[in-house]
């Protein structure tokens, strides 16, 4: 589905006359289609880096990211052209984060069903199914009317995931979006990517709990040491 | 996917212009005049392409370049060089719809004016460039529906009442000048005169700047649905990163008449490459 080959993140800042961050060095695994990947390693060693290399937030300096794309056939992410890059974003990869990235001032609920409006799905039907997986991500219905930014930080992350899986991509990209959440949720949202794993998402996810990694990942990637 | 809009080598000079003129202005040079016959490059050799449905943002300091590239598209005013070609669906050579090989700055006035009538509009920052601030507020966007041909004023008149009720206008106020409206609302009228002939292609330039930020919100809301729903084509051009990073997808940063970087909106907030970006996206408060 997904095969990184030797990919490389340097970071230079002009802000700071030049100085030269290294993101990571020389990252190379693959991710078969339907399997869960999960990155592993101390902070700071690039994990999330590489997340957004793959989703193009950030760009790659050297090496390939192979993608057998259903919109285009097999691409490399590094230097696909950017409408391209949009173009699966809306219809096949999916990311989420640790933090709120959501449009301000507009209803939890109308959040999580956009993805489905997008996709052609009628508001109501669509809005019916996001105050369906808000509820079972245990947010309430008296948050659905209320804005995200307002919430509590777990509130947050349960309302970004939900947003993400409602519609389930091909492939998913996850940076810790259970970092602020109580054992109860990481159950729910364990079991909500289970499912969504069961039809046919890809993921590649980084998750500091070792319970969600055994029992969601089907194979480990290790990062390779960076010496500074 | 075909772009919905090309843009080539367009160039703007005020002044006599000499050979030194490209050689000694723009980004690496630091200065957009030319040092040798104090011309001013305002935008030089600005290449892009819009897609259908994206929305495209033009980010860079006062004096960049970013709106004369705008209004230049919106035949505003001359290019001193470049070409701009709009690719439509139906068929090319009906009536006010562009060949799409044609480079519409070849156009005569005339043809270039219906084109732009009939598939282009524009909201400026000074709600005076838009509107007649004395002519009603149904007014200015019948003279609109006018210039694109509309005769039937009872169309018309219900047709500027659709759009004051989607842009959050007050329909009651239809027969007031937007001189007696708040600037948020001015705005909004622009906004609605800019979308009543449903145009191809929106222009943004520069349209919340001097709004104070609950109104600037409300306006970038609006922006974002109406957007959303009509599907049009969208240029923004800003001063500002959040409006960027609220509305658009990709992004163009210019810097002394140059464009400098360009990519995702993500990418140039998060992994920004050029010193002036850099500089740019550390300065958000």
């Amino acid at each position: 589905m997904l095969r990184v080959e030797n990919i490389q993140k340097h970071f230079i800042s002009h802000v700071l006359n030049g100085k030269e961050v290294v993101g990571f060095r020389s990252v190379s695994f693959k991710v078969l289609p339907g399997m869960a990947l999960g990155l592993s390693g101390p902070s700071g060693c690039g994990k999330s880096s590489i997340l957004k290399c793959i989703y193009r937030t950030y760009l790659t300096g050297m090496g390939k990211i192979i993608y057998n794309s259903q919109t285009f056939g097999t691409v490399d992410l590094a230097v696909l052209p950017e409408n391209e890059i949009l173009a699966l974003r809306r219809k096949e990869i999916g990311y989420v984060s640790q933090f709120l990235s959501v449009v301000p001032r507009q209803p939890a609920a109308e959040v999580v069903a956009a993805p489905l409006v997008e996709e052609g799905v009628s508001r109501a039907v669509a809005l019916q199914r996001a105050r369906g997986l808000l509820d079972r991500l245990n947010i309430g219905a008296r948050l659905h009317a209320a804005y995200p930014a307002t919430f509590s930080g777990g509130e947050k992350q349960r309302v970004n995931l939900s947003r993400a899986i409602i519609r389930p991509p091909r492939l998913l990209l996850l940076d810790e979006p259970t970092a602020s959440l109580d054992a109860a949720s990481m159950q729910v949202v364990l079991d909500l990517l289970l499912e969504i794993k069961a039809r046919g998402t890809t993921i590649i996810a980084i998750f500091h709990d070792q319970a969600i990694m055994d029992r969601l990942m089907d194979d480990i990637y290790t990062m390779p040491v960076k010496e500074s | 996917m075909k772009p919905i809009l090309q843009v080539s080598g367009l160039t703007k000079r005020y002044g006599p212009g000499c050979p030194e003129c490209l050689r000694r202005t723009g980004a690496l040079h630091e200065t957009n005049q030319c040092p040798h016959c104090r011309s001013i490059i305002a935008c030089r050799e600005i290449t892009f392409d819009l897609f259908p449905g994206e929305v495209l943002g033009i980010v860079g300091e006062s004096g960049s370049g970013k709106s004369t590239v705008v209004r230049l598209l919106h035949f505003d005013d001359e290019p001193t060089q470049g070409e701009f070609r709009i690719k439509l669906n139906g068929s090319a050579g009906a009536a006010c719809n562009p060949d799409p090989g044609r480079n519409l700055f070849a156009l005569g006035a005339f043809e270039r004016r219906q084109i732009r009538n009939a598939h282009m509009g524009i909201v400026y920052q000074n709600a005076r460039m838009g509107l007649r601030l004395k002519v009603s507020a149904g007014g200015n966007i019948a003279e609109r529906l006018l210039m694109a041909g509309w005769r039937h004023v009872g169309q018309m008149r219900q047709r500027a009442a659709e759009l004051l009720i989607a842009t959050e206008v007050p329909v009651l106020r239809i027969d007031e000048p937007p001189q007696h409206f708040s600037g948020g609302m001015q705005q909004r009228v622009q906004i609605a005169k800019a979308l009543s002939t449903r145009p191809a292609v929106l222009l943004l330039d520069e349209v919340t700047t001097g709004l104070d930020v609950s109104v600037q919100a409300r306006v970038l809301d609006l922006i974002r649905s109406l957007q959303q729903e009509t599907g049009v084509a969208t240029i923004v051009v800003s001063h500002d990163l959040g409006v960027i990073r609220l509305l658009t997808s990709r992004t163009i940063v210019m810097r002394h008449g140059c464009i400098v970087e360009q990519g995702l909106s993500d990418q140039i907030l998060e992994d920004p490459q050029h010193p002036y970006t850099q500089l740019l996206v550390n300065s958000m408060l």
